[in-house]
């Protein structure tokens, strides 16, 4: 057992990891019905389906070329980032009301998202931001 | 002295962040490259310094550290058990719920952390905060017991979260 083959067994492991839990994600988004329980599903693509890619990218680097760190950065970034848009989708669905409303906080008075401003509350009730 | 450096380095994280990240780039070690991301690291916050008024507050960056790890590490079992319930369960079975979690946590930092966090570990996303920020809105995908879920996130994620940010 060589290096090389050691690192094409250790590849490939990732590759296939990787590859099925996006396929699972994938399913998931097909699969599952509610537009907030959908969400869950892209959720993990970009943490473990990802990460083994970006792994398996990395061990192939360092065994048959200089090596790479790339990849770390791209993880770093995913993982700053994909909260963000996952919080940005569940916010417009309980904006647009296309969920079951969640309960409401104990101490304060309401959810950031429905907490309208006065001034804005015509356009939450015409939908439209066209003056009449 | 004191004062020098710290107009030199008003936040001495982002200036070490920016130089690690900047060698990352450039994939590959040299000294020239390591000067230049020094330069940048010095310059950048300088430059950003009025659109970061406050420093953040000290952190225990070896709990940090082994926060991290922890996280890590639930993320992959998290993963490999909603990866089974989607697999496996039925629509009708599944039991999504909102779970409202009151925080104890008042840095704005901290929370951001915990909200990440509560969304990279499959199975819970966070979706929104209360208008004064005492309490946090996490969507779970399959929760028989969604108190369960709020006593797991408050007692391994909060608790910890509350040592790091002392």
């Amino acid at each position: 057992m060589t290096l090389a083959v050691i690192g094409t067994y250790a590849v490939a492991f990732c590759l296939v990891v990787g590859a099925f839990f996006a396929l699972v994600a994938a399913i998931g988004l097909l699969k599952l019905n509610g537009s907030m329980t959908r969400l869950h599903a892209p959720t993990k693509v970009g943490t473990v389906g990802i990460g083994a890619l970006l792994l398996a990218s990395m061990i192939h680097s360092y065994v048959y070329a200089e090596g790479s760190m790339h990849e770390l950065l791209i993880i770093a970034f995913l993982f700053v980032t994909a909260p963000i848009s996952a919080n940005f989708i569940a916010k417009v669905n309980i904006h647009k009301r296309a969920c079951d409303m969640p309960p409401s906080p104990r101490q304060d008075k309401t959810w950031s998202t429905l907490n309208v401003p006065e001034a804005d509350l015509e356009i939450e009730e015409t939908g439209t931001d066209q003056p009449r | 002295m004191m004062r020098a450096l710290r107009w030199l380095l008003p936040h001495p994280f982002l200036t070490l962040l920016l130089v690690v990240v900047w060698t990352l780039l450039q994939n590959g070690i040299s000294v020239g490259m390591v000067v230049f991301g020094v330069i940048l690291g010095i310059v950048i916050p300088i430059g950003t310094a009025q659109w970061w008024p406050d420093r953040p507050g000290k952190i225990r960056v070896f709990r940090m550290l082994s926060y991290c790890l922890l996280v890590m590490w639930d993320i992959l079992v998290a993963n490999v058990q909603v990866a089974w319930i989607v697999l496996t369960k039925s629509n009708a079975a599944m039991r999504p719920a909102w779970v409202v979690v009151p925080l104890d946590l008042r840095q704005p930092e901290a929370i951001t952390i915990l909200a990440g966090t509560i969304t990279l570990t499959p199975g819970t996303v966070s979706a929104d905060l209360s208008d004064e920020g005492h309490s946090l809105l996490v969507h779970a995908l399959d929760a028989p017991d969604p108190d369960a879920v709020r006593d797991d996130i408050k007692h391994r994620y909060e608790r910890r979260l509350k040592e790091i940010f002392a």
